[in-house]
């Protein structure tokens, strides 16, 4: 008896943990107009209907281009401040550092007001870029934490290796580190891929006519429960969960074989 | 003294630096100057004036979305470490080790809902006609059905969902990296495996606890869908009043100034954990 309380404990977890993800993709082919029990049998009539929405897909677009763009900003930058802080000597550096991942400790909802206090008095006003730029700031402190943490001395030695041949720094970068370093690269692209997909504050108060996908569900949501909410909130979750498995696969998988 | 590879240096790090500056210290500057500025009418005045922190502490229901604030994230950090340790602890010491991942896994895979989405999920599973109610209400164990939504129970349950799969993840990676045998030696030498919980693995752990508890602490404390959507306008949350003021309130002052003392309660947990944080090798 004793012995299976820890896997009682574990099946009650599980439970808890997927309770709402099962009810939701359950009820998205639910055959009427409520989302709750009696489930009434399978169509895939809000799928349809999700699809062909002009709104959701522009938004859906909207967000991959967001996410994609300010993933890869936020690769760059961070890339480029990594290199430079492991392999150059800087004064203060432990304080640059400290400036860069400081954004990962305020919320998104101050961040979002302080760019939209900024970008409203004096900035373009609110946009998809805006959005983007504001994805930039919290993900830029991801990626070069991620990045820097994987510059070993084993790219060092192949760096000055280069060097001594004759290679130039761009050279070396290019040739040399960014083709050593590119799985955690990777993963930091897709690690700010899936957070920027993600993320509805920061979107909600920097966008005002073509928003991103979280911010069209938000307003979705306006109109109470429906089947239509649980396919496209069903949809974007088999999104992500595409993405994060493969995340495991090809890059974190790859690195133990 | 600043030789060619120091100024080379810097402009690796440039990039990187100028859009911090520009998009997260210029803002946030901004944003603190504005909580010191006053609306006269509808016209925006700078200046230097306490009178926003005045009217957060003086007006009741201002004060009272702070503490409605600081009790929810603090029932919430508090329930996720106690569900989500005996989780990892069962992950770590007694699923086999060639599934310990595969039960990490999906231990976390709703982690990936959408944020959004996911709080509307818990609607479906708390609403009265939802999950739970139709349920109890077809096995007889209630006749009439249950206010979930709209309360702070219904805010409580979607954070604590999403944090204990955060700390599970931290905790977990915390106990596998405690090496085995200190457990055993401090059974070998008499003590109780409570004991050996007590006085060896819990302090070892601590370090791993704190981070996820942090964590959960900002990320709680600055959230605005969770109590929006599963909480409802019964009580308000500072980020809520934070909303109402960018939006019908027009009060970006006020906003500003809420802003700057929820980030004064970070600072806190901050300085009140930092002993155990491990945030550099997150």
């Amino acid at each position: 008896m004793r012995r299976s309380i820890p896997w009682i404990y574990m099946a009650l977890a599980y439970g808890f943990i997927f309770l709402p993800v099962i009810t939701l993709v359950l009820f998205s082919f639910q055959d009427g107009r409520l989302p709750v029990p009696p489930f009434n049998g399978p169509t895939l009539e809000w799928y349809a209907d999700v699809l062909g929405d002009e709104r959701l897909m522009s938004a859906l677009l909207n967000s991959l281009l967001v996410g994609a763009g300010s993933a890869a900003v936020s690769c760059a930058l961070g890339f480029l401040a990594a290199y430079g802080l492991a392999r150059h000597i800087l004064p203060g550096s432990a304080l640059l550092r400290g400036l860069l991942i400081a954004p990962m400790t305020v919320s998104y909802l101050i961040i979002g007001l302080g760019l939209l206090i900024v970008f409203n008095n004096y900035g373009p006003g609110p946009s998809l870029y805006a959005a983007a730029v504001g994805h930039v700031v919290i993900n830029l402190p991801l990626a070069f934490a991620i990045i820097y943490a994987s510059m070993g001395a084993q790219q060092e030695n192949a760096e000055r290796a280069a060097r001594d041949l004759g290679a130039s720094e761009w050279r070396v970068l290019a040739l040399v580190t960014i083709p050593m370093l590119a799985p955690s690269i990777l993963a930091a692209f897709f690690l700010c891929l899936t957070l920027s997909w993600d993320e509805f504050i920061i979107a909600f108060l920097m966008t005002r006519f073509d928003v991103t996908l979280p911010v069209e569900i938000w307003s979705l949501l306006r109109s109470g429960l429906s089947p239509r909410t649980n396919a496209i909130g069903s949809l974007v979750f088999l999104v992500s969960v595409a993405l994060v498995i493969g995340l495991e696969l090809f890059i974190f998988g790859r690195k133990r074989r | 003294m600043a030789g060619p590879d120091t100024i080379r240096g810097w402009g690796f790090v440039a990039p990187a630096l100028l859009w911090t500056l520009a998009f997260f210290v210029v803002p946030f500057g901004v944003m603190a100057a504005m909580s010191l500025a006053t609306l006269e009418g509808r016209e925006l005045v700078w200046g230097f004036s306490f009178d926003n922190y005045a009217r957060l502490f003086g007006q009741s229901y201002l004060l009272r979305a702070i503490m409605v604030s600081l009790e929810i994230t603090l029932t919430v950090t508090v329930v996720s470490i106690l569900l989500a340790y005996p989780l990892a602890w069962i992950i770590a010491y007694r699923v086999p080790e060639r599934w310990q991942r595969l039960a990490l896994l999906l231990a976390i895979l709703p982690f990936w809902t959408s944020y959004v989405v996911r709080s509307y999920a818990w609607l479906l599973v708390l609403s009265r006609e939802g999950v739970i109610n139709q349920t109890l209400l077809a096995i007889g164990v209630i006749s009439e059905p249950l206010t979930l939504a709209s309360t702070r129970f219904a805010t409580v349950t979607g954070f604590v969902h999403f944090f204990v799969m955060l700390l599970t993840l931290t905790i977990y990676a915390n106990l596998v990296q405690l090496p085995p045998n200190y457990r055993r030696a401090a059974v070998d030498l008499g003590a109780s495996s409570w004991q050996a919980f007590r006085h060896v693995i819990l302090p070892l752990t601590l370090p791993g606890i704190m981070t996820g508890a942090f964590l959960t602490f900002v990320l709680c404390i600055g959230d605005y869908i969770t109590p929006q959507i599963l909480g409802g306008n019964n009580e308000l949350t500072g980020p809520q009043i934070i909303m109402v003021q960018l939006g019908r309130g027009a009060n970006f002052p006020l906003a500003a100034a809420m802003s700057i003392v929820l980030m004064g309660l970070v600072t806190l947990a901050y300085l009140g954990a930092s002993r155990w944080l491990r945030i550099d090798r997150l």
